[in-house]
């Protein structure tokens, strides 16, 4: 701690930190720009000027950047010294000497930190009565808009693009006042953390191209707390609406989980929500009915043999509410067969091993990281920006020693030259984490899992031993074994992504071998799960749809519910077909058209996550509430209100439901404190949706209804669909923006709404962890070692990712459709001469023979056949798998 | 009259051979620091002589290099020459790079015995080819006897220098940007702390030292302390490359004791001003110092007298206004240079001077207004030091702030009648 004053007034602070985050920490206003609390101080925009004084006695002072000045004790500085104000003032206006008056028409307007800075520093007449420099615009793909004249060179786009998500291809170019910030050329920005330029960027030069389809002003915009659907990472969101239409996504700061930053496939994945293939009406046999006759129907249909298939994508109420329905033994969790087996495997791990699932912030700190057969950029590509971070561990400890501070950004990276903390990649292909990776080996998921073995065994001898390895392997397992025994904080890293139990045992094994050397002591282990609940799901029931269709072949089934599920993605079409073919009723409850859909008798118009209200587990085991951005239109209602409807029971609202998901399941105990209950309130009001800004409430349905429509009703939360209500307390769960007075731009207003700037959210970050390290673990070693396996005739398909296309409903989304390839097949370039084959290749999946297009990647083991999986028709349920390649000519 | 650091040059300029230097004693500065000193001695002789950083900061050399991490777990270590010479009304650096090159190599292979540097770069102004080309031909003649390599005179001390030409910024003669370019990056500064010393090229202790400052070493170290700073005519030891240009009858460059009158320089070594011009003021050491008036000539050329009379010594080359030269124009003429290489990184600098620029000429043009001038001045306080990340903008403020207090009657000549200037 240090004793320091600031304006007269004496502080008690963290001594060591810069005195910017500790001003902004102690809620005063100072204003910067390209200071960034993840991205450290660079000292380059001169913004955050004060004026430090050597002692009591000195009243001259000397002007000092606030983000370059280490806090010590006794430091004396003032904000408001005439100097300090003159000097900030002056920095506005040499930024404002080239930046368009351009305002009303950026898109920035309303949320811009330089429009915030602008104010905040007072600078209002403009000087300066030269020309302005101007520059050529990129176009930078879908996703991201590009106007370089409104660029004040804060460097901070380059710094989180390049410095921090490792991304290549935007840098800055040529020099003095004609500096450049865009690609080498025009094209498609390639990393997948592209979006949060949108929000780095202190004013308009990046801005959400997506959202500029149906722009409307941030104030306009009516947002709430949600959780992102499109991976298991869970991060949360603010999604804002206007008119019944999702406009955008952005970053809702969560200290443990996401912190500042998005992937794209999260925020540009939105679009399915608005999209034409919303189920918007009941409909009976492909016509439409009205809800009431819908609802008759539905009722009509619950006699009999009755089962229900629910979702990993779907919260756990809406599952719990289907497994009311039609009774535990008859709910099936509706994963694949291979997602089903593995969930099960990973909740064993997590209920019974000596393991702890990190939060992402605990990823960040890992000093030395095995990750076990996951391609993690394209499964959960948060875990792998978090896992870049990590990373620079060893950065830091130099510069600690050199007695660099931390937040010193450019200083450390400058010390650390290249040096980082080790990070093992064993993946079956190329890995966009192979750049920082210390050694990479790549194999088949049976080379993946007997590699693990082996380094568990290298750990602990007690752990079974692997046979035969390969030199290069041992000597590789020696390597991550003596590594990741070494470290401080190992992590190991691994999932469901290679689709084999074997890899997901290995990692268990690693993990429970340095546990043993660590004397029992939890390992982190993170296992990454494919959809947004996974893991939840799988604590409710663990059985596949191969189970219920196993099922409906032992009885006569009468109907069958699906759940916000398209089977097609988890069977083989043919068992799917047959499945229905044998069901005399088929009721699908969704958001959106697909196969399934197709399929249904009866077809119920469900709730996207922008538009109810429920809980979702993420991989880290955090059960998180997501809310309605906005009411379901028409017909659409709750999917979980179509089924307590139907039933006998029924819930008053969702915390009833929540609450009863618990009572029935122990393990959801706490998911009941995930947030605020419905009935909760601020000083006796509901918190608003709406900012206090926003306009047009009494005119916005005039074309329909010259009086003012009443606010809908949320009997679902504390939230309300309106302006007014609680703006201050608001429970961090419960935030569906963040504003602070002068700070519109909600990256930066977010300072106002942390114990400590960068740190948690004050009254705790969201969400409850449902695992924690059993007190007395009971793992014993798995010990099935795979076999090499050798196949001359056969071929070993293994699934390729995309972190765009790879996941059903962002690849819905016309921006994102823009980015996802399609689907392929690929070979190792030497296999391919082998056999002959160019453009395309025929292979024999899922009982069916399939062209491909082909691609040759060298980086795939040989004798396999990466399968992209999930795009186009081609999922992933059944890979890796055995698979014939057919002979051009042979069969058609 | 001891002249060390240009007593063997030739009138003619040609190259000092390698014979020819060492018949003048050279290298022996060389053998006598391997052979008889420790490398803490050689840093104790140069903090000891008083030598001060001759590219025109004035930091005491020996105190640079004492704060480089000594002893048996020290890592890789080194040092660079900062022979980016390109301060306007500079060329000091090329006379001895030119003329005398094995002077500088000698000097830097002594730096780095003592700091016990295994590499050094020599980071040479791209427009440079004459140095280029002789100090390749030098450092090949010092490697081929063994000044230069493994085991250096028999010692067990191993150096290798690479000559690096610059692509071209002015910026690069910040000795952080300097180092930031040779490492392929862009030619921005770094923050200080930390200092190169700590954390220099690739991360690594790095000491960087001025062409000139590394040719008075050999001369310390072989004749000693004492006689060093028997040089010194005033408070700061030595000699030192002073020069004059603009309209002076003998434009040139001389080795003087450090502490020499200006005066001296100008009207004795330099021939006073041309016929019919009268002189004005002077920008004392480079571009990026303040003026100082004809009232200042009997001023001793050190550092610290220099600051006193507001001022700096920089690079010890004078700049000469005369009576019949715009020092508007001229200040113009500098700033349009500073605003060009700015790097772009902090604010004040980037859009700082090219809105100077932008002021002057107006104010050349007609378009001035009268609070442009104290725009001016309050232009030149905000990108004062500290105010901005490096010396560039201070530096650039310098002859603008100066000019403005000593001939504001020249600007202010441009200024249209009050009445009209407004009219929109």
């Amino acid at each position: 701690m240090a004793k320091i004053t600031v304006d007269g007034q004496t502080y008690d602070v963290k001594a060591g930190d810069n005195l910017l985050k500790t001003c902004l920490s102690l809620r005063l206003d100072l204003p910067y720009f390209c200071w960034h609390p993840a991205l450290g101080s660079v000292g380059a925009c001169r913004q955050c000027a004060v004026v430090q004084y050597k002692d009591e006695s000195d009243a001259q002072g000397r002007l000092v950047m606030a983000c370059m000045t280490p806090v010590t004790e006794g430091l004396r500085v003032s904000l408001e010294a005439p100097q300090a104000r003159e000097f900030r003032a002056g920095v506005i206006e040499f930024l404002m000497t080239n930046h368009p008056h351009d305002c009303p028409v950026c898109e920035e307007g309303g949320e811009c930190h330089l429009q915030d800075m602008t104010v905040m520093t007072g600078h209002t007449f403009r000087r300066y009565r030269g020309l302005k420099r101007t520059h050529r615009n990129q176009y930078l793909g879908p996703f991201i808009n590009h106007e370089m004249n409104r660029c004040i060179a804060c460097y901070r786009c380059v710094r989180v693009y390049r410095d921090y998500a490792g991304g290549k291809d935007l840098d800055v170019f040529a020099s003095r006042n004609n500096v450049y910030f865009g690609r080498f050329e025009d094209g498609v920005l390639e990393n997948e953390f592209s979006g949060n330029l949108v929000e780095v960027c202190p004013t308009g030069v990046f801005t959400d191209r997506t959202f500029s389809q149906h722009y409307v002003r941030k104030w306009d915009l009516q947002h709430a707390p949600s959780i992102c659907v499109h991976c298991g990472v869970g991060c949360n969101t603010s999604p804002g609406e206007r008119y019944g239409t999702l406009r955008r996504i952005v970053n809702r700061y969560n200290g443990e989980v996401n912190g500042y930053f998005l992937c794209d496939r999260g925020r540009f994945g939105y679009g399915f929500v608005n999209s034409e293939r919303r189920i918007r009406q009941p409909m009976l046999r492909g016509e439409p009915v009205s809800g009431e006759t819908a609802l008759a129907h539905f009722q009509g249909l619950l006699g009999g043999h009755t089962i229900g298939i629910g979702s990993p994508r779907a919260s756990l109420e809406v599952n719990f509410a289907l497994r009311e329905l039609v009774g535990a033994e008859h709910f099936y969790a509706g994963f694949a067969q291979g997602e089903a087996s593995l969930a099960a495997a990973i909740l064993d791990v997590l209920r019974h091993w000596p393991v702890h699932n990190p939060s992402l912030r605990e990823v960040e700190q890992a000093d030395a990281v095995l990750i076990l057969g996951e391609d993690v950029a394209n499964t959960a590509p948060r875990v792998a920006l978090a896992l870049r971070q990590a990373v620079r561990n060893r950065a830091f400890e130099r510069a600690d020693r050199l007695k660099i501070p931390r937040w010193q950004d450019a200083a450390v990276r400058e010390a650390a030259q290249g040096e980082k903390s080790p990070l093992f990649v064993v993946a079956p292909n190329a890995t966009r984490l192979d750049d920082i990776a210390e050694a990479i080996c790549r194999g088949t998921p049976e080379d993946i899992a007997r590699l693990g073995l082996a380094i568990a065994n290298r750990i602990d001898a007690s752990a079974p031993a692997v046979a035969d390895l390969s030199q290069e392997d041992e000597h590789l397992a020696e390597l991550i074994g003596d590594t990741l025994t070494a470290a401080a904080h190992p992590l190991i890293v691994s999932g469901t992504g290679c689709g084999s139990l074997s890899v997901v045992r290995a990692a268990a094994n690693i993990a429970l071998a340095l546990s043993n050397r660590r004397e029992g002591r939890a390992v982190d282990l993170c296992y990454v799960v494919p959809e947004c609940n996974t893991l939840g799901l799988a604590m409710m029931d663990e059985r596949s749809v191969k189970d219920a269709f196993a099922a409906a072949k032992t009885r006569d089934l009468n109907t069958v519910i699906v759940l916000e599920n398209d089977l097609y993605r988890r069977a083989d079409a043919g068992a799917v077909d047959s499945f229905f073919n044998g069901t005399r009723h088929v009721v699908v409850i969704d958001h959106i058209r697909h196969g399934t859909a197709a399929k249904a008798q009866l077809l119920l118009p469900g709730s996207t996550f922008a538009e109810t209200e429920g809980t979702l587990v993420s991989l880290e085991g955090r059960a998180q509430r997501f809310y309605s951005v906005m009411p379901g239109s028409g017909e659409i209602r709750d999917s979980w209100r179509w089924l307590a409807d139907a039933a006998a029971k029924r819930w008053s609202n969702i915390d009833a439901l929540t609450a009863a998901c618990a009572a029935a399941l122990p393990e959801f105990g706490p998911i009941r404190n995930a947030a605020p209950p419905a009935g909760f309130r601020v000083e006796g009001e509901k918190v608003p949706r709406e900012p206090h800004r926003y306009s047009g409430r009494t005119a916005m349905f005039a074309n329909r209804e010259i009086h003012e429509p009443k606010p809908p009703d949320d009997p679902d939360s504390a939230l309300a669909f309106s302006m007014e209500g609680a703006s201050v307390d608001v429970p961090p769960a419960l935030l569906p923006f963040v504003w602070a007075p002068g700070w519109n731009s909600h990256q930066q207003a977010v300072n106002k709404f942390q114990d400590e700037v960068g740190g948690a959210l004050r009254g705790g970050d969201p969400g409850v962890r449902l695992f924690e390290s059993p007190e007395t673990a009971e793992p014993r070693w798995f010990d099935e070692v795979p076999y090499r396996l050798r196949d001359e005739a056969r071929w070993r398909a293994i699934p390729l990712y995309h972190v765009f296309g790879s996941e059903e409903l962002s690849a819905l989304s016309p921006p994102l459709a823009e980015r996802v390839p399609a689907a392929y097949a690929a070979l190792h370039p030497e296999d391919a001469e082998r056999l002959g084959v160019g453009e395309t290749l025929a292979v024999r999946l899922n009982e069916r023979v399939v062209r491909l297009p082909l691609r040759l990647e060298s980086s795939l083991p040989r004798g396999a056949v990466g399968i992209s999986a999930g795009l186009a028709g081609l999922f992933r349920s059944d890979l890796p798998a055995w698979i014939a390649i057919e002979k051009e000519g042979e069969r058609p | 009259m001891d002249r060390p650091l240009t007593q063997n040059i030739k009138p003619d300029l040609s190259p000092v051979t390698l014979d020819d230097y060492r018949r003048a004693g050279g290298y022996e500065g060389l053998a006598k620091a391997l052979k008889e000193m420790a490398p803490a001695d050689v840093i104790g002789a140069v903090k000891d002589s008083g030598l001060r950083g001759r590219g025109g900061a004035g930091f005491p050399t020996g105190v640079k290099w004492s704060l480089v991490p000594q002893g048996e777990s020290a890592e890789q270590k080194y040092v660079v020459v900062n022979a980016d010479e390109m301060e306007p009304g500079t060329f000091k650096d090329r006379l001895l790079m030119e003329a005398d090159p094995h002077q500088l190599i000698e000097g830097v292979v002594i730096a780095a015995y003592a700091v016990q540097a295994d590499t050094a770069y020599i980071f040479l102004r791209g427009e440079y080819h004459l140095s280029a080309s002789r100090l390749e031909q030098a450092l090949g003649e010092a490697r081929s006897a063994a000044y230069l390599g493994k085991n250096i005179l028999g010692s067990d001390f191993d150096l290798e220098i690479h000559l690096h030409t610059s692509a071209g910024r002015y910026i690069c003669g910040e000795e952080t940007a300097l180092l930031n370019s040779l490492e392929g990056k862009r030619a921005i500064p770094r923050a200080k702390p930390p200092f190169p010393q700590i954390s220099g090229l690739w991360g690594r202790p790095t000491v960087v030292n001025n062409v000139e400052t590394f040719c008075n070493v050999p001369h310390i170290i072989r004749n000693g302390v004492d006689w060093y700073r028997g040089l010194g005519r005033g408070e700061d030891a030595g000699t030192k490359l002073f020069g004059a240009s603009g309209r002076v009858k003998k434009p040139g460059l001389w080795e003087l004791p450090m502490g020499t009158p200006i005066r001296v320089l100008i009207e004795e070594c330099a021939g006073g001003m041309q016929e019919g011009y009268t002189l004005r003021g002077f920008l004392p050491g480079g571009a990026s110092t303040d003026f100082l008036l004809p009232e200042h000539l009997d001023l001793p050329m050190d550092f610290d007298a220099m600051m006193k009379a507001g001022s700096r010594l920089g690079t010890g080359t004078m700049i000469v206004l005369d009576d019949q030269t715009c020092p508007v124009r001229m200040v113009l003429n500098l700033e349009r240079f500073f605003a060009q290489e700015s790097c772009g990184w902090c604010t004040p600098c980037r859009d700082g001077l090219p809105w100077v620029v932008e002021l002057l000429e107006g104010l050349l043009a007609g378009r001035g207004r009268p609070e442009d001038l104290d725009q001016l001045e309050q232009l030149a306080r905000l990108m004062g030091p500290g105010n901005t990340f490096c010396a560039l903008a201070p530096g650039a403020a310098e002859p603008l702030q100066s000019a403005l207090k000593y001939f504001r009657a020249d600007f202010e000549r441009y200024l249209k009648p009050a009445s009209t200037a407004r009219v929109a």
